[in-house]
Parts: structure tokens; C-alpha cells; sequence
């Protein structure tokens, strides 16, 4: 794949911070960047790309702006994966006037399959930040507490 | 971190003096080689807080602060309510009331070697450890109530422990003035099947080794003897502590502009203590302290019937129970005056002194067991607290090592099977549902706590009582 499609591919990454860890997506949309923080977060937990997508559930989110709403969307997936022992291996998002609408598809916890290394208490404020960058990309990102 | 950003006040003691925004100084205790190690971040932090309106003396960094939320992990600041002072939820942290509680088992380590592989399979298998793990207690509306509003008490009433564990743990068991009402739906169904379970990250439940003794005098009213065996649990709030933490971090950064706060970082989110949101988030952390006493509660009680298969007829006492997340309305005297004032600890512990009227009789004249804990494989503290404390920083002292290095440097550096081999040569049982998370905890990612505890003791802001090394590790 040429380079210049490979950056322009949604992808998603961690950033470091002392006593955490930073969860980022990155992606040609907004709603896209907000599915890669939120493939970021489960990956904070276990390797997403082995799960199935048995279970589906659906969210809807509203905030004043978009890192309000970054901050909502993260901290309803980490109360679904709490209250219904959930990993989401996949996310479809949809965005428009600050109102996010999403299903997240995953698969109940198996401590032993699983091997999950943390849980995740919630999404702050801290290096939360939702941008275009200059290639026109969107940056969606945060610190999480675990 | 540059040493010439300070005034040195003495060996151990770093002033910021105000400057902008800054109400009062901000004060950091390390020593040269801790300051110059410590993130440039824990200034950022520890400055931002001192700009919060109504806070009193100075805000305060212990040895082993780190980049945290807003405050900084091992951060102490006192507000007074007489002057606009506020009550902030970044203060306070996500996991509310995270603690550590030491039980003495009368055992010494020549009588556990024989049976430590019984005890450690034993214990891992009645303490529910890491995500996913579920409580054997199950609250509905009514016990959910019990509990928030009588922590520890509560547990006991459900038959989970004897009434002297109480006068053992900070507040009675009990933190008053909880207000269940204020805990949100969502926090409730958080926990209502995480009663009595660890919890994951840097948790753990460790059977542990008296290796050194500092304080002879203090040493034998604590009940420590070298080669006896302990136990420390620590843990938290659990889901309802970070739901709790979560909805009222939000509310506050919200509504800072209405109360006319100026928040140099969300994070720092807050509001005066006397409007109706600092009200209501004081009645919901409240009632989280008491979940988080409850589950040490209910921790101990599983602790003692495993053990109890393992040893018939051991008794675990309490040595004590301390809390790292709290805000506390608690008397100081500033200038010469009586002041009531709400002390956030940030990853710090309450360090009371002699005489402190709080304290129970037996601690009357050594001051509170202050209990720091290790990571997994690393050594953990026994301190007392000082008279000197209260005017060093509101009688509050250090509560661990603090993280040296990231969860995802640790988790590329090492491998949790090597990890649990290595320390197993060492001596050290680790039982784990997870191994890249115990190469997330392992023990060279965190600083030395013995480095931080020493400047602890030097600075005054507790005393070295006894070291503590670990034997058996059950981490969540």
C-alpha cells in the first residue's frame, strides 16, 4: 500500500502518561476517528482483534462540543463494558450537531481468553483533544484512568 | 525536574513562591535527586492547584508525586469554607477512598514457609481478583443503601467481621455525613456486584515478611516483630467510586464558569463548598469512602476464611486501614487559629500524630500507622505519624512508590511470565489472572519506594516504623 493511503487509513494508537495511558484515533471523519479511540480503549484492556461480535449495543451521546462528546462516548463504552462485562471489538459511529448515535460490537468477558490487563475506571480531561489536522485527517484523543 | 525553579527551604523541603494566578506558595518534599527525577508536570500540576479559590497555606507535593489529573498524584490541599474555598471531584480522583489495610496474622515466616503455596492457591481462590471478576454479594436497593451509608459497620452487621476491627480503620468504618441520595443509578449498578472483589491495575492482596524494624518503641505497640507475617489489602470504591468520580468531574468543569471559577486545567474541576453541587458531591464521596471500607470489610472477611483452611484457628487483627483519595472536613490550626478545613489527599495518606483526638487509645502515643504500599516484588512501609505533620502539610504523608515508567514501556520492556518466574526465584509467589498485566505492574516500572520513604521520615511528615517485604502477591 502506497504510504500516502496507509496515513490515510483510520488507525489508532497509545500515548504514554506517567501513571496511565493515552488512548488516540486517527481517521478521514470525525465519527471514523471517534470508532479508533474507542478501538484504542479496548485495546488498553486486551487485543481487540481476536474478538467476535456476538453481542451488539447501542449508545447515543450529546455534548456542547466535540471533546465534550469524545469524553461521553468513551465514558458510556467503559459503563457498557463494566455493567454488561463487555469488550467491543468494533464500533459504527455516526455524528451530525454535536449528537453521536453508535452501535459497539463485542463479546462478554472470558478471564481466561481474555487475559485482560487493566480495567478502566474513566475517560478524563486530561490531553483531551479532537482536531483536523492540516492533511485534513481528524485527531480524536485522551488520557484514561486505570 | 530543574532545582533552581525552587526556594530550598531546607534538606527536603521546595518552595514555589506565588506568582500569577497562585494564591498561596506550592510546596514539594524530595529530596535533590527525587525533585530533579520528578516529571515537569507534577510543577504544572502542583502550581494549578494553588490557584483554586479558598485554598489555605500552601498546596503540597509529597516525595512521590506524579503526573496525575489536575492534582497531581500525591497531592494535599486545604480549603476553608469562610473563604470561598472549594471542594474539587480532580482532587479527589477517580477511585475514591483507595486504601490499604494491614492485618497481622501471628504467624512468623518459618510457619508459613511449609504451607505458602497452600495459602497462595488458597487466597486466590477466595478473593476475587481482576476484571470481569464478580462478588459472591449481590446489593439491591435496600443493602445498596446499608452499605453507602455504613461502610464498614455495615459489612460487620452482614456478619463480615468482628466489632473490634473498627476502632482499626479511619473513621470508625464509618465516614459520616454520606448522602446515598446523591449517588447516581449508573454508580449503583457499577457495584452492585463488585462487593468484596479486588479490582485490577496496581490492587493486590499481599501476605508479606517483617524484615526491619526502625522504631523499637513504636514497632512493639504496632505488633510488629521481624519474621512475622502480615497481610495488606489494597483497594478501593471500585465501580461506584469511578462513576461517582466520572459524573461530578464533568458537572464541575461544566459549571465552574457559573461559580466564577477559573480553571487553568478542567481537570482541576470544582465548586465552592457551599453551593449546592460541592454539597452534593461531598454526600456521594462520602458514601463512596463507605463502599470502599465496606469492600476492605468484606476483603478481610474472605481473607480469614481462606486462611483459616490453611491455618485452622488463626485470628487476623487489624493493624490499621488508611485512605488515599478523600477530601475530609478535619480542625487545623493555621496562624494560631482553630480552623475547620477540607483536606483533599490525592494520593496521599492522613498521617494524625500523637494525641490526635480522632486516633484510638492504643495510637494515643505513637500517632496513626501510616501504611505505604509497595508495588508487586518491591518493599512496603509501616510509619507512624508526627506532631511536626500538621503544620508540614495538614498531617498528611506519601502513600507509595508512584510509577516510574508508562503501562505500555512496561508491558514492551517485560514479560509477564518471566516476570512471575523471576520473582518466584526470589521467593515471591505471584497469582494473577493476567500476565501482561502483572508486566504492566512490574516492580521496576515504579520508583524506589524506599527513597521516597526516607525522605518521608527525614522531612517529618511520618516516622519509619517497619519494612515489609512481599511473600505472596495475589494482584487483581
Amino acid at each position: 500500500m502506497p504510504l500516502n493511503n496507509q496515513l490515510l487509513t483510520p488507525h489508532w494508537e497509545h500515548f504514554e502518561h506517567d501513571a496511565d495511558i493515552g488512548i488516540r484515533g486517527i481517521a478521514p471523519t470525525l465519527a471514523q476517528a471517534f470508532e479508533q479511540a474507542a478501538v484504542a480503549m479496548t485495546a488498553v484492556m486486551t487485543n481487540p482483534e481476536p474478538l467476535t461480535e456476538s453481542n451488539a449495543v447501542v449508545i447515543t451521546c450529546n455534548a456542547s462540543d466535540n471533546e465534550l462528546l469524545l469524553m461521553d462516548w468513551i465514558n458510556e463504552l467503559i459503563y457498557q463494558t463494566a455493567v454488561h462485562h463487555l469488550l467491543f471489538k468494533r464500533y459504527q459511529v455516526e455524528i451530525a450537531d454535536s449528537k453521536l448515535s453508535a452501535i459497539a460490537f463485542g463479546e462478554t468477558v472470558d478471564r481466561q481468553k481474555h487475559q485482560i490487563a487493566v480495567e478502566i475506571k474513566g475517560a478524563t480531561f486530561t490531553e483531551l483533544h479532537v482536531y483536523q489536522q492540516p492533511d485534513g485527517m481528524w485527531v480524536a484523543q485522551c488520557v484514561v484512568d486505570v | 525536574m530543574d532545582t533552581n525553579q525552587f526556594n530550598q527551604r531546607d534538606e527536603t523541603c521546595w518552595e514555589i513562591r506565588p506568582t500569577g494566578a497562585m494564591r498561596v506558595p506550592a510546596i514539594i518534599y524530595a529530596d535533590a535527586q527525587l525533585l530533579q527525577e520528578l516529571d515537569q508536570k507534577v510543577y504544572e500540576q502542583i502550581t494549578n492547584v494553588a490557584t483554586l479559590p479558598g485554598i489555605v497555606e500552601a498546596a503540597y507535593a509529597m516525595p512521590d508525586a506524579h503526573w496525575g489529573y489536575g492534582f497531581p498524584i500525591g497531592g494535599v490541599a486545604a480549603f476553608d469554607p469562610e473563604q470561598g474555598g472549594v471542594v474539587s471531584a480532580g482532587g479527589v480522583g477517580f477511585d475514591i477512598s483507595c486504601g490499604v489495610r494491614t492485618l497481622h496474622t501471628g504467624l512468623n515466616i518459618a510457619e508459613l514457609r511449609p504451607r505458602k503455596q497452600a495459602l497462595a492457591d488458597a487466597l486466590y481462590r477466595t478473593v476475587p481478583a481482576g476484571v470481569g471478576s464478580r462478588g459472591k454479594i449481590h446489593l439491591n436497593h435496600k443493602s445498596m443503601q446499608g452499605m453507602l451509608t455504613g461502610g464498614a459497620q455495615w459489612a460487620l452487621d452482614q456478619g463480615f467481621g468482628d466489632e473490634q476491627d473498627l476502632e482499626r480503620i479511619e473513621e470508625h468504618g464509618c465516614m459520616a455525613g454520606a448522602e446515598p441520595h446523591y449517588v447516581s443509578p449508573r454508580a449503583r449498578e457499577r457495584q452492585k456486584d463488585e462487593m468484596g472483589t479486588l479490582g485490577s491495575g496496581n490492587h493486590y492482596l499481599e501476605v508479606q515478611r517483617v524484615t526491619e524494624i526502625f522504631d523499637q518503641t513504636v514497632a512493639n505497640i504496632f505488633g510488629l516483630r521481624v519474621d512475622d507475617v502480615v497481610m495488606s489489602i489494597h483497594c478501593g470504591s471500585r465501580g461506584l467510586g469511578h462513576q461517582i468520580g466520572t459524573e461530578f468531574l464533568k458537572d464541575m468543569a461544566m459549571s465552574a464558569a457559573q461559580y466564577n471559577i477559573v480553571l487553568p486545567d478542567r481537570e482541576l474541576a470544582c465548586a465552592p463548598l457551599t453551593s449546592p453541587l460541592g454539597k452534593h458531591y461531598l454526600g456521594a464521596m462520602r458514601a463512596a469512602i463507605n463502599c470502599a471500607l465496606a469492600n476492605r470489610q468484606i476483603i478481610t472477611h474472605l481473607t480469614r476464611q481462606a486462611v483459616a483452611g490453611v491455618f485452622p484457628g488463626i485470628q487476623l487483627d487489624l493493624l490499621y486501614d488508611v485512605s488515599h483519595n478523600t477530601c475530609k472536613l478535619e480542625q487545623h490550626t493555621v496562624n494560631g487559629q482553630q480552623k475547620n478545613l477540607f483536606v483533599h489527599r490525592k494520593g496521599a495518606t492522613r498521617a494524625f500524630g500523637p494525641g490526635h483526638p480522632d486516633l484510638p487509645a492504643v495510637f494515643k502515643d505513637t500517632g496513626q500507622p501510616v501504611l505505604i504500599g509497595g508495588s508487586m516484588g518491591t518493599s512496603s512501609y509501616v510509619l507512624c505519624g508526627t506532631k511536626a505533620c500538621e503544620q508540614l502539610a495538614f498531617s498528611s504523608a506519601c502513600h507509595g512508590a508512584g510509577r516510574a515508567m508508562s503501562r505500555s514501556q512496561a508491558s514492551k520492556r517485560w514479560q509477564g511470565k518471566t516476570l512471575v518466574d523471576a520473582l518466584a526465584a526470589q521467593g515471591i509467589i505471584i497469582r494473577s489472572p493476567s500476565l501482561r498485566g502483572v508486566a504492566e505492574e512490574a516492580p521496576a516500572a515504579y520508583k524506589d519506594v524506599s527513597a521516597v520513604v526516607d525522605v518521608a521520615d527525614r522531612a517529618g511528615l511520618a516516622r519509619k516504623v517497619a519494612k515489609l517485604e512481599p511473600v505472596i502477591c495475589i494482584k487483581g
